[in-house]
């Protein structure tokens, strides 16, 4: 684990050294970013079941001291992410993408890969905060890099609405500071047990809304398909992948493991949001024509999946948003690479103005892979997941629930084929725009994600009994309690 | 002590908010602000703040009984520099944001947004 937190920050430091050296700048970057994934992926595997590793920073021990606490769905995601960001490196070094031209861009990308694993591993709340604000400043500075009028516009939104989000995430920490008199997770865990009092409650909303917010739930989603579409593919290819999983991953731990809210009104209500954050979102994509917003819309839409699961808040329910996170964080950012390159090759970012792409076999079976997946097409990753949560649905008889998650598929599929014939299936409208070269690093980085995407879709089966017992542990919630203070107390 | 604390938290979030909503850039900058602070205040709230005890420390190193809560001073401490730093960035983009738009009306930047219904019609050159 110490590999993984110390060593994103002496890639950035190395990568901030070579700025007048490009060429060997990008070489350390990418190199960097390959052994985070390595490390990452080695405590993803080195986990035992039920195993939750603790890492107590200078020896203080918790709940005083700052701990870091990796139990395997923390792992995994740290693995999934430090793979996007490797992914996200070799993409950036493509001759179409804006970011070789910035040699901020690779410290940058470093800074925020970092912040991302702090978030998944750290036991604190404050400490979140703090990983949060991180990720943050590397992201506002990784979206108006380069400037320009529309991207300056869409960063001053995403700045307004993440500061907004910050303040709310402080109220909530006081908050519950106040009432509980500490802030590490599993000892917040203990003191509110099962059934949080309604003073709690009022920290834990403020927490909920700042973690909603920053995982573009409805209703405040309008931030991101107003500032994603404008970065280059790299960067919105690691946004995409990355920050709002975050959040999403912020949700499951307050709402399950540091407050259950089985029994109280934030349940039904969260429940609600994500349906509407999931209708709202494929609704939106269906109406545009943008390559990179029909993308951005159906982020939203597929959170909210994943906060279906979060709110049924069963073990199996549980499962299925671990698993829709895993494959969400592959599939989406593939999904970016593939819009930009697909822009570049065309001259355009509007699907009426593309055309022809099927000539290009790699980006086309790439694109197939990746949007068969996030439509849900068996025997692709994205399947499994909806069937996971669809059926998790059932079980608890929630049919409100299972209509519209059958539906949103419906139209997911919908926004996909309409990327397929417009881009893909129809001849180019124009002569096409002379093909951008050196763009091979991008297609290197795309048929890795896609591999990695049918390979989910292989291991279906074992994926979904890991997935379902890292479900059982967090519905659980005493074996994280346990790991972090030694012991019932 | 923690009732005026509670009133400038109100008043804080009260302003900030309405400034937020403005339709300046240089308002949204300043009513971001003033929402940090109202958070910094909340926090300072939740460490018991009240007249008589000691901030933390007494002279001398010393821990008094009658002492408040000096975590959420640390936390603080913490925010503060880092809505420094937020806010500083926030200024830096305003004002490059101002000079490349030529305005700083937000409800006409519409360049970023998904297009209107009207402007749909014809795909956009």
């Amino acid at each position: 684990m110490t590999a993984i937190l110390v060593l994103p920050p002496v890639i950035a430091l190395l990568a901030l050294a070579l700025l007048r050296w490009p060429a060997i700048q990008r070489r350390v970057s990418i190199g960097g970013g390959g052994l985070l994934a390595l490390a990452a992926v080695n405590l993803a595997f080195g986990l035992e079941p039920g195993e939750i590793r603790v890492w107590v920073l200078g020896g203080w021990p918790a709940p005083l001291g700052i701990v870091w606490v990796a139990d395997r769905l923390a792992a995994a995601l740290v693995a999934v992410a430090a793979f996007v960001g490797a992914a996200a490196l070799v993409a950036a070094s493509a001759g179409h993408d804006e970011a070789r031209q910035h040699p901020l861009w690779h410290p940058l990308a470093h800074l925020l890969l970092w912040a991302v694993c702090g978030a998944f591993l750290t036991g604190d709340l404050f400490n979140l905060f703090v990983w949060f604000e991180v990720m943050l400043m590397a992201s506002f500075v990784l979206m108006a890099l380069g400037g320009g009028r529309e991207r300056l516009e869409g960063a001053v939104k995403y700045v307004a609405m993440n500061l907004i989000s910050s303040v709310l995430f402080l109220c909530g920490c006081g908050i519950l500071y106040g009432v509980c008199g500490t802030l590490n997770a599993a000892d917040l865990a203990r003191v509110i047990g099962a059934r949080p009092e309604p003073a709690v409650l009022a920290g834990g909303g403020c927490l909920l809304a700042a973690f909603l917010l920053k995982s573009a739930a409805f209703p405040l989603f309008a931030w991101l398909p107003a500032s994603y579409h404008t970065t280059t593919p790299a960067t919105a290819a690691l946004f995409s992948a990355l920050l709002t999983k975050v959040g999403v991953y912020a949700v499951l731990r307050l709402t399950v493991t540091v407050m259950p809210i089985a029994e109280t009104p934030l349940q039904p209500l969260l429940l609600w949001l994500s349906l509407a954050t999931m209708v709202v979102g494929v609704l939106g994509a269906a109406t545009q024509m943008e390559l990179k917003r029909i993308l951005a819309f159906h982020i939203i839409s597929q959170v909210g999946y994943m906060l279906l699961g979060i709110a049924l808040g069963s073990a199996p329910a549980l499962a299925a948003a671990a698993f829709y996170l895993i494959h969400h964080i592959i599939v989406k950012s593939n999904l970016f690479l593939i819009a930009g390159l697909a822009a570049a090759q065309g001259g355009s970012d509007d699907v009426r103005r593309l055309g022809g792409l099927r000539q290009h076999p790699a980006l086309y079976a790439g694109f197939i892979i990746a949007a068969g997946s996030l439509a849900g097409l068996p025997p692709l990753s994205g399947f499994f997941a909806k069937l996971a949560t669809v059926r998790a649905a059932s079980e608890l008889a929630q049919w409100t629930a299972v209509v519209v998650a059958l539906l949103v598929g419906f139209f997911t599929l919908y926004s996909m084929l309409k990327i397929h014939r417009e881009v893909f299936a129809k001849d180019a409208p124009s002569s096409p725009a002379a093909a951008s070269t050196g763009s091979g690093s991008a297609l290197v980085a795309i048929v890795g994600l896609a591999a990695v995407t049918v390979g989910i879709g292989i291991a279906a089966g074992t994926l979904w009994r890991w997935a379902l017992s890292v479900g059982a542990e967090l519905a659980a919630r005493t074996p994280y309690i346990t790991a972090v203070l030694g012991g019932p107390r | 002590m923690n009732v005026v604390l509670a009133l400038l938290v109100g008043v804080l979030v009260a302003a900030g908010t309405w400034l937020v909503l403005q339709p300046r850039l240089l308002h949204l900058v300043l009513g971001l602000g003033l929402l940090g602070h109202a958070a910094n205040l909340l926090v300072f709230a939740a460490g018991g703040a009240r007249p008589g005890i000691d901030p933390a420390f007494a002279p001398g190193g010393s821990l008094p009984a009658q002492a408040a809560d000096p975590l959420p001073q640390a936390l603080i401490l913490t925010a503060i520099v880092i809505g420094f730093g937020a806010t500083a960035f926030v200024l830096g983009l305003a004002w490059r944001a101002f000079r490349e738009l030529g305005d700083d009306h937000l409800p006409s930047w519409r360049g970023s947004e998904p297009p209107l219904e009207d402007e749909q019609t014809e795909p956009r050159r």
